[in-house]
């Protein structure tokens, strides 16, 4: 890198981490499994900006384009317009540096945790003793050390997903993509899983995107939480959440976490609005 | 424990019992003659006097049947891969192969043998052609239904088209390829013996054959327990392949 270059860099002003500009999808007739006859508009012109190490949640209601905007950041489909971009890069195609956690812990029947763990390593061709060190350290971080061996068939629900989550960390990505994680759990797992997962940024400082369809899991999770419409998805508020950290559950009960609930339930439309006088108008 | 016993081995034998007796009651109260059907101890004592025969002439239907099943497995695998994976290829050959399924193969024996002649060749076919159709509609099938996520998963670390298949898809596929294997093993045994009823001069379906026309029925049922061996045997042989290529499968007792 020369010089001149450097000082370039410096005036610029501070760049966000990460940048999505008005993205836009529009899948047309025939691309979807619906089959509709109509193209459908599942995202329409959404903004916003991250920084590094923060956790983000879009949240919206079910099927309203969230996992499309995700898809998108990921690279794994194209965008109708707009403009991704992440670290220093415009996403066109995957990056190959995303850790990526599913709904379902789509682990792979045929292999070990351990060795479910270390499935990026071996696709990064980066399978070495340290990573499997760090796989080892990984599943003792989610508490799973004694069932390095076992097979994906022998673990409850919860227990799949903590490896999915060390799955999508062994390759210490740059960004981790959640699509609603934690939302086929039952409600006490997903508050653990929620709690490992602030323990786990608080270890490795990861960036996180995050998809859900729970109001206080956003709140709870999140540096800042992006409030989307009904389809086709566009950005209804940003709503920045200054809880203090370390989080745990009893700040569910404190006065700020109410009034960040009672102001992502307005932009989900869920709460009639209330005039000054806090009567509803 | 001991009532675990009993319902595995006790029960069983008691269902052979039961057969066995309503055999040899339905013998004594028509008052049958062997050639229309021997009693069970005239089978089993031709089973016994005739069992180097047997071997022999086992030996041949077997070697069909595993050799006609693995040419299947050979040719039928890479044109699965070749046909899940490519879609002029998938678009021009799957209805294709669908519609073929439903051909009864075995009524092609005839033109089969006037093709390749009464030896080996034509039983190999004929084998082939049953064994074919399930292994590859099954292994298209089992490729083509990849989980989504594990697909995204490769593709979100730009994983080569080469590590999706032999990481992600074909694993994901090897429970369809064995389900495949046992309907085309069972067939193949079935070829085999309709390879050797149209035209043969050995195989356990010769011997079955030549021993009804001989009128030595005891014999005919000797063979026809042979081949139900037979059958079993190389069906524990595909199920031995599965423990030992994907043992992370469930036993198949537990499946369902």
């Amino acid at each position: 890198m020369d010089r001149p270059h450097l000082e370039t860099l410096t005036i610029e002003p501070q760049m966000a981490f990460g940048s999505i500009k008005n993205v836009s999808k529009i899948f047309s007739a025939g691309e979807l499994l619906s089959r509709s006859a109509e193209p459908v508009v599942a995202l329409d012109d959404a903004s916003f900006d991250f920084e590094q190490g923060q956790l983000v949640s879009l949240l919206g209601p079910s099927g309203c384009g969230k996992t499309t905007l995700l898809r998108i950041v990921a690279g794994l489909i194209p965008k109708t317009s707009g403009s991704v971009v992440i670290g220093d890069h415009e996403v066109v195609e995957p990056l190959g540096d995303y850790g990526f956690v599913f709904q379902s812990p789509s682990l792979m029947p045929w292999r070990t945790v351990i060795d479910n763990v270390l499935f990026p390593m071996e696709i990064l061709k980066r399978n070495n003793k340290a990573a499997r060190q760090r796989a080892g350290e990984l599943l003792e971080l989610v508490g799973l050390s004694g069932f390095v061996g076992a097979r994906p068939h022998q673990l409850s629900g919860g227990m799949q997903q903590r490896v999915a989550l060390c799955r999508a960390l062994i390759h210490a990505p740059q960004l981790l993509l959640m699509d609603e994680p934690f939302g086929a759990l039952d409600e006490l797992t997903r508050m653990e899983m929620n709690d490992l997962l602030l323990r786990i940024r608080r270890e490795t400082g990861a960036s996180v995107l995050f998809v859900t369809h729970s109001i206080s899991e956003a709140i709870y999770l999140s540096d800042k939480v992006i409030v989307f419409s009904r389809r086709p998805a566009r950005v209804a508020q940003e709503i920045p959440i200054d809880l203090p950290y370390p989080r745990s559950q009893r700040t569910r009960f404190t006065p700020a976490f109410t009034q960040a609930e009672r102001i992502a339930s307005e932009a989900l439309g869920v709460l009639p609005p209330v005039d000054e006088k806090g009567t509803p108008s | 424990m001991m009532s675990r016993l009993v319902a595995q081995i006790g029960y069983p034998l008691a269902g052979v019992a039961f057969i066995l007796a309503a055999w040899v009651f339905v013998c004594w109260a028509g008052n049958l003659p062997t050639v229309v059907l021997p009693t069970p101890d005239k089978v089993f004592y031709a089973f016994i006097a005739r069992f180097d025969l047997l071997v022999s002439e086992g030996w041949v239907t077997l070697k069909e049947t595993l050799y006609g099943f693995l040419l299947a497995l050979v040719i039928g695998l890479p044109m699965a891969v070749a046909v899940a994976n490519s879609r002029p290829l998938n678009l021009m050959f799957y209805p294709l192969l669908i519609g073929l399924q439903s051909v009864p193969k075995v009524a092609l024996a005839p033109i089969v043998l006037v093709w390749l002649g009464t030896g080996m060749e034509s039983k190999l076919a004929i084998v082939w052609l049953v064994a074919f159709f399930p292994i590859i509609v099954d292994t298209v099938a089992g490729l083509r239904s990849t989980p989504r996520e594990l697909l995204e998963l490769a593709d979100s670390l730009r994983a080569s088209r080469l590590q999706i298949f032999l990481k992600v898809q074909f694993p994901a596929a090897l429970p369809f390829v064995i389900t495949g294997a046992k309907v085309a093993i069972t067939l193949a045994v079935i070829g085999a013996v309709i390879g050797e009823f149209v035209g043969s001069s050995e195989g356990l379906g010769f011997l079955l054959l030549s021993a009804t026309s001989q009128l030595d029925t005891p014999l005919a049922f000797a063979a026809l327990f042979a081949l139900s061996v037979l059958g079993m045997f190389v069906y524990l042989l595909v199920e031995l392949a599965e423990r030992l290529a994907a043992p992370w499968l469930p036993p198949p007792s537990q499946r369902h």
